[in-house]
């Protein structure tokens, strides 16, 4: 078992538990050390995998999943934790493992009670990884909601504001989303076999066996996709995020903005449309409008904001739901470009909260208006919310740009009226998304310098330019050299790609 | 030829903006200016190799049987969207893209050099540099485009250069305000561009340039019948690549941005606002120039668009008071004739008449000319703003004797951009002229008319800074000329400026590659060349020496004179649309919506819950007694049930 | 002499309701507790019944019922037990008294 990569990205993290029990809870050292070794252990470890991954695909490999293995879990239900990964599972790894590290930093100086919050940190990036590489239903909804319920306490212990609210809003909407997707995950699982054969959670045999009747896929679909699709801040189930995220504390909202939401995503992808290409052929133009809407809904509705963490957490409803539309749109082009849009949204995201957390952490205000000027004060870290900022709004160069390009050029592939009106109002939403980062890049960073309090504040730490600097080389590198994501999840989409084809007639 | 140099040439910039972006705060003013100039230098002086290797090499590859070719040095993948529509990036040698070479690196080393005496002792004198390299590198990159991709890549480049550079003194909330607006009236632009590349490529299957323009009717032919909305699909993409154009060239109506760029510093001004990244436009239809002319109507926008602006750039340039503003609105109406030129331009015969593509050739030759005299103008802006710390005209005036350099260099420029012979100006606006009067008599009339607005309003500011009363407070600070860094490029420039009319431009940029033999029309020439003496002595008549004729002309048209001054208004109704209708309507009934009713919704969930299990905990009394008769009560119902049922 | 099976179960009912009666409306613990055993001989006497006139071949309804009055027996003590700390704690063993117990 210990021999198959995946699961040492699960053994960590539980290991990572055990070396925090062991320290003293006022021991930030020992605390330290655990968190910055093994979350470097990880993203080693997803860096190997990754570039292995592509080793793979350049050798000509060009099986479904690799790194397969499944290990019986609980029989008479036939669940397993079986577990493989594709380019898309790869990258998405590679994603988490660079948020945790970046996270660690991030939330060098937690406070209270830094053991429990590690402790809780870790179980959440236990859950995330633990989701992105099974590929048994049964355990994939386990480790999802392993993440999830983490959340409330980190919310609801280390948060600010109104983080009670906040924390029990944000667990109760995405606990009803997982009623929705338990609900879809059930039937999917009574249906997996043909008449008389063996059920099954896995998802390459249910996509193999192919036997969900019609019927049944259409209200499965609309289970599944709602129910990740709460996690995916889609149009109108996005509400927790903007609270949730206003309240969390610097590492979370990082990596609930920055991995959590794409568990919704991928999800979507992995289980709505993969294994229920029918309904998805047919029942996908109702969750383009409703994503569409989430584009130019989330930009318009960030323009107004005055919060810092409000612009954001309405920024991401309206990036993410450009992840989920652009899965809807069932091409390759547009999928690699959702799967893109994943990456860069997550990397800058959270960056984008680090950032939000560091001014916070010395303005103690995250009211735009009540700041200005602060490139002057801290040029650091003005420079780097810039660099976010033209990440977001898509400028070439950066992961923004790539993304929306591809999902755009994706997108426009469909030539019926339909998709292009809803294509069009969506690229709309690089103007609005301009206005609104503009404004606040205006407001928070340029001009006069509002607050004399504010004259002597400080610049980043070391710690905090080690978490910036690693997502800025990331969301750099993709925007320079994009063409290698495009390389490894190349063969990933094919079997999806086919299975929706086929199910056309 | 060598693929290095012209990798080269983009990475010097690239290289420079890395350099001093991240460890420019390390140095000392000097060493960040020296690394900046030198290295642009060099850069120069790898382009004009490149140039003169292109042009007058006669290399089978570059010109073949006479015909100037395309040339693409490399060509690498960037990103493959399918397996046809890949986006590379590469580096297109074609007329066009040479003389653009030229151009910016020309223009960008002399304002480096400007900058050095300029901005000196300015805090963030090394992010100045830094910018301005990023800036080149973009516009170097986008003129080398091979692919309308590419194009749109470094189009969005030089929008973000030209955004850090307006705001460059970020302390200041209107020059914030004018980089906000400049990056967001582009990036609207640009949507429309970046729909016209999603139809183009969607029907054509390609990026590349070369593939689109060498067979322009297989193109149409792609697009078979599509249309929408009454138009061809082929137009729409058109016009749609065009309205990004429009954006970075200010044309009207998304014009407004220009003027309000002023606020970045004057070198800058001179580079990017009115020698380089605004000719971006023209550009873009001379690059794509066969696909405009297959379709007809296109054109016929580009000309009225055109036309429009570059008229009422004129009139309002008439009437402003901030010299640098006049130079903007000069700039819009110098760039809107360039405009006009191309889309006058012709490649195929209508109805028996030749005409050769004239019309393009005249309006890249005004482009490069234009470059060459505007930036001495802003410069010499420059100069003029560095001495008496305004750059309003009523703190200058009899600046003639202080500032001699100034003054004979701004002269020069004066007389090329008025079209008065044998400055650089006339021979190009001849050429347009000439292109226009063969179309149709009108464009050339109305046009004739702008030229004649140009001189005028120029001279306006030519006399009322040089001639005119002193302003009193010279006494006590005495204004000179400025330090060598600064003059020595206004002279180099206005020697460009003079001479630059007597380049056989024909021979090297055609819409085809063939060389096309310029002769002067007479006729042509001497209407514009009187038209622009007697703007000229209009000018002088009213603005040489103190009088009251400009003011009765003020008094006898008060509207209009406020109007012009105010910019027509289009200001205003902008923000009207966007701060009232956009911001304060839709974006704040969107918030209030979200907050209010889907907010509440999933609120109201969670309160109907509370609501419903407060109300019935009273079942929950403590009181054993009352539990055991719910019980049996229950019991005797459901038994009562099961036996209705089964019995 | 031959009873049929109508005479035993109409005192069991009886007692059965009585054991209802007393529950519902005394106040007292001990009263209360009183009636819960007339409920449960009750039903210990239907298990007999039914088992001697139904099945009376097999065993299961007396030894159920054996196991049923050992049980009860524990279960008094317990119930006792609690009576008596609720009585030290509250100072009588009135049933409207302890209701602490709700929501």
């Amino acid at each position: 078992m210990f021999d198959n990569i995946l699961i040492w990205f699960v053994v960590i993290p539980i290991a990572m538990m055990v070396g925090l029990g062991f320290c003293r809870n006022s021991g930030m050292k020992a605390i330290r050390t655990v968190m910055v070794v093994c979350s470097t252990v990880l993203l080693a470890l997803a860096i190997w995998l990754c570039c292995d991954f592509l080793r793979l695909r350049e050798m000509g490999v060009t099986d479904e999943m690799v790194h397969m293995g499944s290990w019986m879990w609980y029989e008479p239900l036939n669940i397993h934790l079986a577990v493989g990964v594709d380019g898309i599972s790869v990258l998405m790894i590679l994603l988490s493992a660079i948020i945790v590290f970046a996270g660690t930093f991030a939330s060098w100086k937690i406070d209270p009670l830094p053991k429990n919050f590690f402790l809780w940190y870790a179980l959440l990036s236990t859950g995330v990884f633990g989701f992105f590489i099974s590929i048994d239903i049964f355990t994939m909804f386990m480790f999802y909601e392993v993440a999830l319920i983490p959340m409330y306490l980190l919310i609801g212990v280390w948060g600010t504001g109104r983080k009670e609210y906040s924390a029990m809003k944000l667990t109760l909407m995405l606990m009803g989303g997982s009623a929705f997707l338990m609900l879809g995950l059930l039937g999917i699982f009574w249906h997996s076999a043909p008449e008389g054969g063996q059920l099954t959670w896995n998802i390459l045999e249910i996509a193999h066996n192919n036997s969900i009747d019609h019927n049944w896929q259409y209200m499965l679909f609309c289970f599944t996709f709602v129910g990740f699709g709460v996690l995916g801040a889609m149009f109108p189930f996005h509400t927790w995020s903007p609270d949730g995220h206003a309240s969390a504390p610097t590492a979370v909202s990082m990596l609930h903005a920055g991995v959590l939401m794409k568990l919704g995503g991928y999800g979507c992808f992995r289980i709505a449309i993969f294994l229920l290409p029918q309904a998805a052929n047919e029942l996908a133009w109702i969750f383009i409008i409703l994503t569409g809407i989430s584009i130019v809904y989330g930009a318009f509705s960030a323009c107004v904001q005055t919060d810092l963490k409000y612009i954001n957490a309405y920024s991401s409803v309206s990036h993410c739901g450009m992840v989920l539309f652009a899965i809807l749109m069932l091409n390759a082009t547009a999928m690699t470009g959702a799967i893109m849009q994943m990456l860069s949204h997550g990397l800058m995201t959270a960056l984008f909260f680090a950032l939000i957390g560091m001014i916070y952490g010395r303005t103690h205000t995250r009211d735009i208006r009540q700041m200005g000027g602060l490139m002057k004060i801290m040029p650091y870290l003005g420079v780097c919310y810039m660099i976010a900022g033209f990440a977001s709004l898509g400028l070439p160069g950066l992961s923004g740009f790539v993304a929306e390009m591809t999902i755009f050029f994706g997108a426009f592939q469909d030539a019926d009226v339909f998709h292009r009106i809803f294509v069009i109002c969506s690229t709309t939403a690089i103007v609005i998304t301009a206005v609104y980062i503009l404004r606040v890049v205006g407001k928070l960073l340029l001009g006069p310098v509002q607050d004399d309090h504010h004259l002597s504040l400080t610049d980043a730490t070391w710690f905090e330019r080690l978490a910036t600097v690693t997502l800025i080389l990331c969301i750099a590198g993709i925007g320079c050299f994009p063409n290698w994501i495009n390389e490894a999840i190349n063969h990933s989409f094919t079997p999806i790609i086919n299975a929706l084809q086929a199910s056309v007639f | 030829m060598e693929v290095i140099i012209p990798i080269l040439i983009l990475a010097f910039p690239l290289f420079t903006f890395l350099l001093l972006g991240l460890c420019g705060m390390k140095m000392s003013h000097k060493v960040a200016g020296f690394i900046g100039i030198a290295m642009l230098g060099t850069t120069a002086v790898l382009a004009y190799i490149v140039a003169c290797t292109y042009f007058f090499s006669g290399d089978p590859a570059f010109i073949f049987e006479g015909v100037r070719q395309q040339y693409q040095v490399f060509d690498v993948t960037w990103l493959a969207f399918t397996q046809t529509l890949v986006v590379k990036i590469g580096f297109l040698l074609d007329p066009i893209s040479a003389l653009m070479l030229v151009v910016i690196t020309t223009i960008s080393f002399m304002v480096h050099l400007y900058s050095w005496g300029y901005m000196e002792g300015e805090p963030g004198f090394q992010r100045y540099y830094a910018f301005l390299s990023l800036f080149t590198f973009s516009m170097l990159g986008l003129v080398v485009a091979t692919n309308i991709f590419q194009m749109y890549i470094f189009w969005e480049l030089v929008g973000v250069s030209s955004y850090l550079l307006i705001g460059f003194f970020y302390r200041l909330p209107s020059a914030v305000s004018a980089s906000k607006k400049a990056f967001i009236v582009t990036r609207f632009a640009d949507l429309g561009f970046l729909i016209g590349i999603l139809l183009l490529s969607y029907y054509t299957d390609t990026f590349n340039f070369v593939e689109l323009t060498q067979n322009p009717e297989i193109v149409l032919g792609t697009t078979g019948g599509a249309t929408y909305m009454g138009a061809s699909v082929l137009t729409w993409a058109m016009v749609l690549i065009f309205s990004g154009g429009m954006g970075k060239s200010a044309m009207m109506p998304l014009h407004i941005w220009l003027p309000d760029a002023m606020e970045g510093p004057t070198p800058v001004s001179a580079l990017i606002h009115a020698a380089t990244m605004v000719v971006a436009g023209v550009y873009l239809v001379a690059r794509l120039f066969p696909l405009y002319c297959v379709v007809d109507f296109s054109l016929t926008f580009i000309c009225c668009v055109g036309a429009i602006t570059a008229f009422y750039a004129a009139m309002v340039a008439c009437a402003q008071t901030d010299i640098k503003r006049i130079l903007a609105f000069s700039t819009i109406s110098q760039i809107a004739f360039m405009m006009v030129s191309i889309g006058v331009a012709y490649d195929k015969p209508i109805e028996g008449v030749h005409y050769s593509g004239l019309g393009y050739m005249a309006g890249m030759f005004h482009l490069f000319t234009h470059a060459m005299f505007k930036a001495l103008l802003f410069l010499g802006a420059g100069a003029l703003i560095h001495a008496v710390h305004s750059n309003e005209y009523t703190a200058m005036g009899g600046l003639r004797k202080y500032m001699p350099i100034t003054h004979w260099t701004f002269l020069i420029g004066c007389l090329a951009i008025a079209g008065i012979w044998p400055f650089a100006g006339f021979f190009s606006k001849d050429e347009m002229l000439a292109a226009m009067f063969q179309r149709h008599w009108f464009w050339g009339a109305w046009m004739t008319m702008v030229a004649g607005l140009t001189s005028f309003y120029m001279f306006r500011l030519y006399f009322l800074v040089f001639w005119g009363e002193e302003n009193p407070h010279y006494k006590e600070h005495k204004p000179h000329d400025a330090p060598w860094q600064m003059s020595v490029p206004l002279i180099l420039l206005a020697g460009v400026s003079i001479c630059a009319g007597w380049i056989h431009f024909g021979e090297f940029v055609t819409w085809n590659g063939k060389p096309y033999e310029i002769h002067i029309e007479a006729p042509v020439a001497f209407t514009s060349l009187l038209v622009a003496v007697v703007g000229i002595a209009l000018a002088a008549i009213m603005y040489m020496k103190k009088n009251t004729i400009p003011e009765k002309f003020k008094n006898a048209w008060p509207a209009l004179w406020q109007a012009a001054n105010r910019r027509f208004y289009w200001d205003e109704i902008y923000m009207f649309i966007t701060h009232k209708i956009i911001f304060n309507i839709i974006c704040k009934s969107i918030a209030w919506f979200d907050r209010h009713v889907i907010d509440a919704t999933m609120d109201g969930f969670a309160k109907v819950t509370q609501n419903v299990s407060y109300r019935i905990r009273g079942m929950q009394s403590g009181e054993v007694q009352s539990y055991v008769g719910w019980y049996i009560t229950g019991a005797v119902v459901i038994a009562a049930i099961a036996w209705l049922c089964f019995a | 002499m031959d009873l049929s099976m109508l005479w035993y179960l109409v005192p069991s009912v009886l007692m059965f309701v009585c054991g209802i009666y007393g529950f519902m409306t005394r106040k007292n613990l001990i009263a209360i507790l009183i009636s819960l055993e007339l409920m449960l001989n009750s039903a210990d006497l239907n298990f007999v019944i039914f088992n001697r006139y139904l099945y009376p071949g097999s065993m299961e309804g007396m030894v159920f019922t054996l196991f049923a009055i050992a049980l009860a027996a524990a279960e008094t003590a317990v119930a006792i037990a609690i009576i008596i700390n609720i009585y030290r704690a509250v100072g009588n063993t009135d049933i409207n008294e302890v209701k602490q117990m709700r929501f």
